[in-house]
């Protein structure tokens, strides 16, 4: 179910314009992420979506049909809408909250719970959750069930603002990721607002850039936002280092992996070596650099080792290649199969060889 | 002082007929109970009204406090002079005294429900009367119900009023106490009135335990407590 958004402005009674002319199109089954500075409009823009709030001029078609033929409250239950913060209902459980939307369009009780339990699994929390009450659960937990609330109704539309900024950093990746396994199994039309260009970059198949005043500055994929930004206010958005992120779009195809000794933990290395050696485990799973010159008393220990760097996966974007290299203390980044076993290794170098050889170029302005 | 209400509580015909204590008492609260009914009937969808659409409640707070500065006794003999029917005067000065109580606990409690949580259920399609009975009402409850009870306080203690009128209740002690300064008489009335305020409010506390949901209780605690109490609800 596309959505598209035609010439759309919206003026609060005291004059405020939060969105000026907005034209864009979202496509079916992507996801778009709406992204700019605080007050630029992401939320306004959004809620006109599902009409919790009415445009002054313009409209906004979902799948082809003006939303204003339809009644709100039904129209609402056809979309998914995860609000910033959550904003679980208290006095229920964690499972009448995810049931929501089932019971108000009109399910039986038991189909509803069973449809929750799911849900609950699918966004990847425990079955005895499903009891406890939202105080009783931790940011994170409860941005989760904000989500399975959301995706309870099944609609093809999925609307979240800002769902992850309650939580930390690690768990704000774990989230993220989950949610583009969702995605890849869900197939939804999704429109994200953040003011995180990191997480945009991330998660969009497009994004739009968003200025104060409401105006869109740019729509495009992550990698053309990235590699050519149309003027100084999305440059300045999307950040100093945005030549190395860029390298997130790039093929690492041209990248030689490279042979490297290696020594299993466990073993007793009978011989003092010149050079750098991957101690792998007995999976052949890269666990640490044995470094040059060294002696070790009798079987060779994880103590004994030097902690490795990042690692990178066989067909992944350039960006981890690079990182791997530069990360690790021997200068070779430890290169992965798909199982996570040692397949050889990559110097920054190479890898920087390829980046310059590259047709597409990297960093773009 | 003491002997006299000794002499007083001890002899049996106080306790008996239309007269004695539990008569008396009973009549009290039936004062209560009825002016408690019409003042939640007005009140609580005045409340609710007013606290969902957020609509008049500047004209609400203003009168409520408008209200409460008016002597009951002048009111009710007012109303007596009116009506000129001691239970229609005694009956309406209590309601207009247990209205604002009632009215504000009920307007505070929707309007203190968190707006993220509103604007949950209304963009997940709730429409007005289910976001009102769904989530506003159940989450309000603890403090509707607290202005329930601070109604059943001051109504128990100026239901004394009515015997000022010329009716019933534990008022007729004071009163007649006075008139013929029996001291112990009028000692016992003050007690009596006190202990029935104390026990409707017990009631009243555990109606509030058994209605307030769960999840409201827990989270109410655990922002008082900020953690521990929480985490104690958890266990059990
Ligand atoms: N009800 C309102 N009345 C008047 N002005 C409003 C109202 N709601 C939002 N605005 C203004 O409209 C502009 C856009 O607000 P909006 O909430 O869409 O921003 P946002 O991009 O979501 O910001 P943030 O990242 O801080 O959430 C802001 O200037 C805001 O102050
Ligand atoms: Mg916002």
């Amino acid at each position: 179910m596309g959505i598209e958004f035609r010439g759309v402005t919206k003026k609060y009674p005291d004059g405020t314009v939060a969105v000026d002319d907005l034209s864009l199109t979202v496509e079916d089954g992507t996801i778009t992420v709406l992204v700019g500075p605080s007050g630029c409009g992401k939320t306004t823009s959004l809620r006109m979506i599902n009409r919790m709030i009415e445009p002054t001029a313009g409209t906004v078609l979902l799948d082809g049909q003006d939303i204003r033929e339809s009644d709100p409250a039904v129209l609402r239950r056809g979309i998914g809408y995860v609000i910033q913060h959550a904003g679980l209902f208290p006095h229920r459980t964690v499972l009448g909250n995810v049931a929501t939307v089932p019971l108000l369009s009109g399910w039986d009780r038991r189909k509803a719970r069973q449809r929750a339990a799911e849900l609950l699994e699918t966004v990847g929390l425990p079955a005895e959750l499903g009891r406890r009450y939202p105080a009783q659960l931790s940011g994170g937990q409860q941005q989760r069930v904000g989500v399975a609330r959301a995706l309870a109704a099944d609609a093809p539309v999925l609307l979240m603002d800002e769902p992850f900024s309650a939580v930390d950093p690690v768990v704000r990746q774990g989230l993220q990721d989950e949610l583009l396994r969702l995605q890849a199994r869900l197939g939804k039309t999704i429109v994200f607002v953040t003011h995180d260009i990191d997480e945009a970059i991330r998660l969009g198949d497009k994004v739009a850039v968003l200025r104060v005043g409401g105006r869109l500055a740019q729509y495009g994929t992550p990698a053309d936002v990235l590699r050519h930004p149309v003027d100084d206010f999305v440059a300045g958005f999307v950040g100093k280092d945005r030549g190395y992120r860029g390298l997130s779009f790039l093929s690492a195809e041209g990248v030689r992996v490279e042979d490297v000794p290696t020594i299993r933990v466990g073993s007793a290395p009978d011989v003092v070596e010149p050079h750098w050696r991957l101690a792998v485990n007995d999976e052949g799973e890269p666990r640490g650099w044995l470094p040059p010159d060294s002696t070790v008393d009798g079987e060779l220990a994880e103590s004994d080792l030097v902690a490795g760097g990042s690692l990178y996966r066989q067909g992944d974007p350039i960006r981890g290649a690079l990182d791997a290299a530069l990360s690790s203390p021997a200068g070779l980044g430890v290169v992965v199969d798909e199982g996570g076993k040692a397949i050889g290794v990559v110097t920054a170098h190479q890898v920087l060889d390829v980046i310059e050889g590259h047709p597409e170029g990297v960093g773009g302005a | 002082m003491i002997p006299e209400l000794v002499d007083w509580v001890s002899d049996p015909a106080n306790w008996q007929g239309t007269d004695g204590v539990p008569a008396r008492v009973l009549q009290h609260a039936g004062y209560v109970a009825l002016a408690l009914l019409i003042a939640a009937a007005i009140a609580v969808p005045l409340g609710l009204f007013v606290g969902h659409t957020r609509r008049g409640a500047v004209v609400l707070v203003g009168s409520g406090n408008a209200i409460r500065a008016l002597p009951t006794l002048g009111l009710v003999t007012f109303l007596f002079l009116l009506f000129t029917d001691s239970f229609v005067a005694a009956l309406i000065g209590l309601v207009v005294l247990g209205v604002p109580p009632i009215l504000a606990g009920t307007y505070a409690g929707i309007q203190a429900v968190d707006h993220d949580v509103v604007d949950a259920a209304e963009g997940m399609g709730m429409r007005g009367g289910q976001r009102l009975w769904r989530i506003e009402v159940p989450i309000a409850l603890p403090l509707i119900l607290g202005g329930v009870r601070n109604a059943v306080l001051q109504l128990v203690a100026t239901a004394a009023v009515a015997a000022y009128v010329g009716l019933g209740g534990l008022g007729r002690y004071l009163f007649d106490g006075l008139a013929n300064f029996d001291y112990g008489e009028v000692t016992a009335g003050a007690i009596l009135t006190a202990l029935l305020a104390v026990i409707l409010d017990l009631v009243i506390a555990a109606v509030q335990r058994a209605l307030v949901p769960k999840g409201v209780r827990i989270a109410t605690a655990g922002r008082r407590a900020a953690g521990p109490a929480a985490t104690e609800e958890v266990v059990a």
